[in-house]
């Protein structure tokens, strides 16, 4: 599968990365070689085969549901760029939240 | 007659309203992890590196979640996943520190239910989509620097803003990663009427079975509405706007009331709807662009790789469907049928929550009509008042049905029940201690009366001389001047009784 200048835009703008017009051709070329890469799973696959997300043959892991202590919130903001009274410091948020 | 009026237009499109709910869990810890769940406090002292997202952390289901999100499944008819799944929802948005959401995807845990409401076009059936299991997002505080010397905030230190405006913003974390399950119906729904019935449905539900505080007012359960209009007859769907934050069952029902009108009046003219995310304005009445809405493949949803699929034990859902409560609806057929009340009564009862506090007070020696019109009238308009839920109102049982013994041996009318019972809620005992300590009882004293009663035609001789000349209307002037001289303590059918014999006897 061949990707176009578009595609490769659109992931760019989701991924929040401002590539230069060099850059789309040089990254539309190396994503559609992975995407062939990956096609050729598709020619393996077989109809008995489901989709499989993990190859560990684990289901329902879980807990308790019993509170354990949180980290005190000095060490929580510890490791930010910044913080304030407590808070995460994050810069202004342009465009729109999705 | 070719001229059609911008009314006659709008009757022409019907509208197409799905709801998407958000239920907050009440467990006691968040969905990934052991942190504890509360309300309030200072931002931050309910995170770990789980649900702060550091690096090589690794994050557990909590059992519980699972389990309260097939009891709902069951309560609403669904088919429970044999196998589900979670998804990361990936998004730039500093209100998750991880940069995506855990959520379900393509394999919810439930699927495919429905949810019966009562409208005043009789039953409806909503069918529901899928329920799923996700996890809350933190709160943003957006502000203006104020190093700037723009005024601050004395409480927080922060000149508080909207996000459009700020110079940067901050973020508590407490809340992310609460369990949360969010119910999809299907765009079954046509009225803002009907989506009212449907949410109020919903709630009850989730109180019947103990999943969630669901307080729409305090955002632990939120409801979005998909609304969109199509000709009458049409089968296919318009374009849809989704309105978000209404935060009670009336904002809903405006919110989808003022959606439709501006719908209508754009289609009217001709012009297109957007496929956008609205805010509703509590304050203005009116709904506004908050976003262009990014299409679903714009999240990139792939399955979690740290979270293996969830696959309840049939047994362990049996069991969970043999200890569902009675729900709302069988409630309220129960209220019916064995106690007598009628369907709005008993949707009353039910819907406040105080079916378990009736029950107990006909126990008690109650008559259970009675009893169910103090508990929807008054002892709801009590705790609406303060915003509480009316199961909370200190009144037992047996304060009900020594209140409704008081009435109905007369010693206290209903307008001194009334304050009796105003009385008890504020804490001051049992009703027949609060009549006596108050002087609240009835005057039933027929000497006492009398005298009233004659005080009153020798005041108001022209109005004795209406009732004697045959105008029984006029006997309410006269009541009225006895309550007002006994202070609303006199047996007023007693007054009526006496009254009438006065004035209506051959010799008076």
């Amino acid at each position: 599968m061949s990707l176009s200048t578009d595609d490769v835009r659109h992931v760019a703008r989701l991924a929040r990365l401002a590539l230069t017009d060099d850059e789309v051709q040089a990254l539309r070329g190396q994503l559609s070689d992975i995407l062939a890469y990956a096609e050729k799973v598709g020619e393996v696959a077989t109809a008995n085969v489901p989709p499989t997300s993990h190859p560990y043959p684990l289901r329902n892991v879980w807990r308790d549901d019993e509170p354990r202590p949180s980290l005190p919130p000095a060490e929580a903001v510890a490791a930010a760029p910044a913080a304030q009274d407590g808070r995460f410091s994050v810069p202004r948020i342009i465009g729109e939240p999705v | 007659m070719s001229t059609t009026t911008a009314l006659e237009q709008a009757t022409r499109f019907e509208a197409v309203i799905g709801l998407e709910i958000h239920v907050q869990l009440a467990t006691r810890t968040k969905m990934f992890c052991s942190c504890a769940i509360d309300f309030g406090g200072e931002p931050n002292t309910r995170t770990c590196p789980v649900c702060l997202g550091q690096p090589g952390t690794l994050p557990v289901v909590n059992r519980r979640a699972v389990e309260y999100a097939i009891r709902l499944g069951l309560a609403l008819g669904c088919q429970i996943a044999p196998s589900s799944q979670f998804h990361r929802k990936n998004y730039f948005y500093p209100d998750m520190p991880k940069n995506y959401q855990i959520s379900q995807y393509d394999v919810p845990i439930c699927l495919g239910g429905e949810l019966t409401v009562a409208t005043d076009a009789g039953e409806r059936r909503v069918g529901i989509t899928r329920v799923h299991m996700e996890e809350d997002t933190g709160k943003s505080l957006h502000v203006l620097d104020t190093t700037s010397g723009v005024g601050v905030d004395p409480a927080e230190g922060l000149r508080v803003t909207r996000i459009s405006d700020a110079d940067y913003s901050l973020v508590d974390y407490n809340r992310a990663g609460i369990p949360l399950l969010e119910v999809v119906s299907e765009p079954d729904i046509r009225t803002a009427t009907e989506a009212q019935a449907y949410l109020t449905e919903l709630r009850a539900i989730v109180l019947a079975l103990g999943i969630s505080d669901a307080k729409l007012e305090e955002g632990s359960m939120r409801c979005d509405a998909n609304v969109s209009l199509r000709p009458v007859g049409h089968t296919v769907f318009g374009t849809r706007a989704e309105v978000k934050n209404m935060n009670s069952v009336r904002s809903l029902g405006r919110a989808i009331t003022y959606e439709i009108a501006r719908q209508t009046d754009l289609l009217t003219r001709g012009e297109p709807v957007v496929q956008e995310t609205r805010h509703w304005n509590e304050a203005t009445g009116t709904t506004s662009t908050l976003r262009v809405k990014e299409t679903t493949e714009d999240y990139r949803y792939f399955p979690d790789p740290d979270l293996v699929p969830v696959q309840p034990d049939p047994a362990w859902v049996d069991e969970l469907r043999a200890s569902l409560p009675q729900l709302p609806a069988a409630r309220r057929a129960r209220l019916v049928e064995s106690l007598g009340l009628s369907g709005q009564q008993a949707a009353g009862v039910v819907g406040a929550g105080l079916a378990p506090l009736l029950d107990e007070a006909v126990a008690a020696g109650a008559p259970a009509a009675e009893a169910a019109n103090w508990l929807t009238n008054e002892v709801t308009a009590w705790a609406n008042e303060r915003g509480v839920e009316p199961a909370a109102a200190p009144l037992t049982a047996s304060h009900l049905a020594e209140l409704t013994a008081l009435v109905a041996d007369q010693t206290l009318s209903k307008k001194l029940a009334r304050q009796v019972l105003d009385r008890v809620l504020a804490g001051e005992g049992p009703p027949r201690e609060v009549a006596a300590a108050r002087g609240l009882a009835q005057i039933s004293d027929t000497g006492e009366l009398e005298r009233a009663v004659d005080a009153a035609i020798a005041a108001d001789p022209a109005a004795a001389q209406r009732v004697r000349d045959g105008n029984r209307k006029a006997v309410g002037a006269l009541v009225g001047a006895v309550m007002k001289a006994t202070k609303g303590q006199a047996n007023p059918a007693l007054v009526n009784e006496l009254l009438t014999g006065r004035l209506t006897a051959p010799d008076g």
